[in-house]
């Protein structure tokens, strides 16, 4: 049969196929953030506000100092598959076929400045083992539900969920759900972690097809002296004692927010949550203009 | 024989296909047609905007919504006594509102074309209403006469997973007489209007009368057992927004009622 023949036979086959079973939408291009959420803005140093945090999840997050960013075995650690909510940047979505039958492989979400590339593989390939290297980028499978797409990551290395503020180990699976609806497409992300979170930390955000991918790539990242102290004793990570982060009650001065909230936990983020807040809260005084915190991204 | 010529002449074919497909007995009333199943009671999760939907923020704080110069005036001109003094409690809590403020919904159907969307939080109901068979209303449309209200006019509709050629070309596998297999999933559609001007946050936050809302209501069953839903909502608003406001709170499933916890508007909690 050739080539012209073989193109009329597949267009047959689909018009054939009542339904595709594999019905699916297209993500190619770059979606760029519009939902107006908080998912990684927060100006306070500490801010758990609703993180279903353990009590290791809490301690971590309490115990970090970002000049540890400085050292220089930390300096290119990039964020974990998580970001592709929490970040600020589009997200850009490649179709990456089989190089032979040209069949949907991958869709591939690029990476920017300091967020690995997720290659999500749609061919059925099984997670390996829980003793398989860790990337930052993890590994993620994929799979269409209807028009839905659900993809898996695991095997990420230990990262930061709320830029510097909460993290997750490299035993978190992160599953994120993609509902396109026109030109808008909305994820739904789930991230478990059976260190660091006691319950799932869920996050939502919007994005809109855009036709300007402004974006901020992917580069290779070069180690560098930043703090001269830290060189000087390798050996040392900046960190704060337990209950010695000097930032812990900004949030309670500056909202009236109980520092038991600002800590986080799971039942912090239920709306029963609100009759302990009740008798111990009183809104701050006005702020003017757009006072009180940073715009979400 | 050039190829694009070809295509063109494969895809002309499969109109009959199509349209053949289309010689289906009328679709089952909205209710007994429905792709997903979001009757239940769901919990709000509030991971998100803490600061804003826990708590009552401070008067002037309205960050992260895009209001325009008259959204900021009126936000700024917030007063909760003037509110309970006009009888206007539930300010806070109207459709373009009402999925964010943290609380419970239950989810029923009313009858076979009327979800009917329950809250604790300010014991508010919703009422999702698909077109009645032969009506000839569709989504989107709402009758001009219909009184302003908290929860305005809501006109729904289910979207389906479409019968779109597949990206992912695969071999037909399956023979001629087996039964179709349809794309499992889909989404509710919702349009309101008619609203009664109210509060986007409790803070007097402003949305108008003219407020138009879309929302995709998406369900997500995990193999744990686990049930999520996600409503992606669109609010346009020209007179106080300056951009459209885009959120998508998150519900989850519980397994009954006993967490349902009815409490009446409030202006200042």
């Amino acid at each position: 049969m050739g080539r012209t023949g073989r193109i009329v036979s597949i267009v047959f086959a689909i018009a054939a196929t009542p339904v595709a079973a594999s019905a699916q939408v297209d993500l190619t291009g770059t979606w760029q953030r519009v939902g107006q959420h908080d998912n990684g803005a927060a100006r306070e140093p500490v801010d758990l506000l609703g993180m279903p945090l353990s009590a290791d999840g809490r301690a971590k997050a309490l115990s970090y100092d970002i000049a540890s960013l400085s050292a220089t075995e930390r300096q290119c650690q990039m964020y974990p598959p998580i970001y592709a909510i929490v970040g600020p940047f589009p997200l850009q979505f490649v179709m990456v076929p089989d190089p032979v039958t040209q069949k949907l492989l991958a869709w591939k979400i690029l990476g920017w400045g300091d967020r690995d590339e997720t290659m999500i593989w749609m061919d059925g390939r099984p997670h390996p083992s829980s003793l398989a290297p860790h990337s930052h980028g993890g590994f993620t499978t994929g799979q269409w539900e209807g028009d839905t797409l659900t993809t898996v990551t695991t095997h990420a290395k230990l990262g930061d969920i709320k830029r510097h503020r909460g993290f997750s180990s490299d035993r978190a699976t992160f599953t994120m759900r993609l509902n396109r609806h026109g030109d808008l497409l909305t994820a739904t992300g789930i991230l478990e972690d059976p260190v660091y979170l006691a319950e799932p930390y869920v996050l939502t955000e919007i994005y809109r097809l855009t036709s300007n991918p402004n974006n901020f790539p992917l580069t290779a990242c070069e180690p560098i002296e930043e703090l001269p102290r830290l060189h000087e004793n390798p050996a040392f990570v900046p960190h704060y004692r337990p209950g010695k982060h000097p930032a812990m009650n900004e949030m309670t001065e500056r909202y009236n927010i109980p520092l038991e909230a600002v800590v986080g936990g799971p039942e912090t983020m239920y709306p029963e949550y609100r009759k302990k807040l009740k008798d111990k809260y009183v809104p701050p005084p006005p702020v003017t203009g757009r006072g009180g915190g940073p715009p979400p991204q | 024989m050039k190829i694009a010529p070809v295509l063109a002449l494969s895809l002309l074919l499969i109109a009959p296909v199509e349209a053949q497909r289309g010689n289906q007995p009328p679709p089952p009333a909205p209710r007994a047609g429905a792709p997903i199943d979001l009757t239940g009671y769901w919990v709000s999760i509030v991971t998100a905007d803490w600061r804003w939907r826990m708590v009552t923020p401070a008067k002037g704080d309205y960050q992260g919504v895009q209001l325009n110069a008259e959204g900021r005036k009126a936000a700024d001109a917030w007063d909760p006594a003037k509110d309970e003094a006009a009888g206007e409690q539930c300010k806070s809590y109207g459709a373009p509102a009402l999925m964010s403020v943290p609380g419970r919904i239950h989810i029923t159907w009313q009858d076979d074309t009327t979800f009917k969307v329950d809250t604790d939080a300010g014991t508010q109901t919703r009422l999702l209403r698909f077109p009645s068979t032969g009506s000839g209303q569709v989504a989107g449309q709402t009758p001009a006469d219909a009184p302003h209200t908290w929860q305005g006019v809501s006109q729904a509709r289910w979207l389906s997973p479409r019968p779109a050629v597949p990206l992912q070309l695969r071999p037909v596998e399956r023979t001629a007489d087996a039964p179709p297999i349809r794309p499992t999933g889909g989404s509710l559609e919702v349009v309101t209007k008619n609203l009664r001007a109210g509060y986007l946050r409790k803070n007097g936050v402003p949305y108008s009368e003219n407020a138009v809302l879309t929302e995709h209501w998406d369900l997500y069953k995990r193999p744990n057992g686990e049930q999520w839903l996600t409503i992606t909502t669109q609010i346009e608003d020209p007179k106080y927004l300056s951009n459209v406001r885009l959120v998508a709170p998150v519900f989850k499933k519980e397994p009954n009622g006993s967490k349902w916890d009815p409490t009446p508007c409030s202006s200042r909690w």
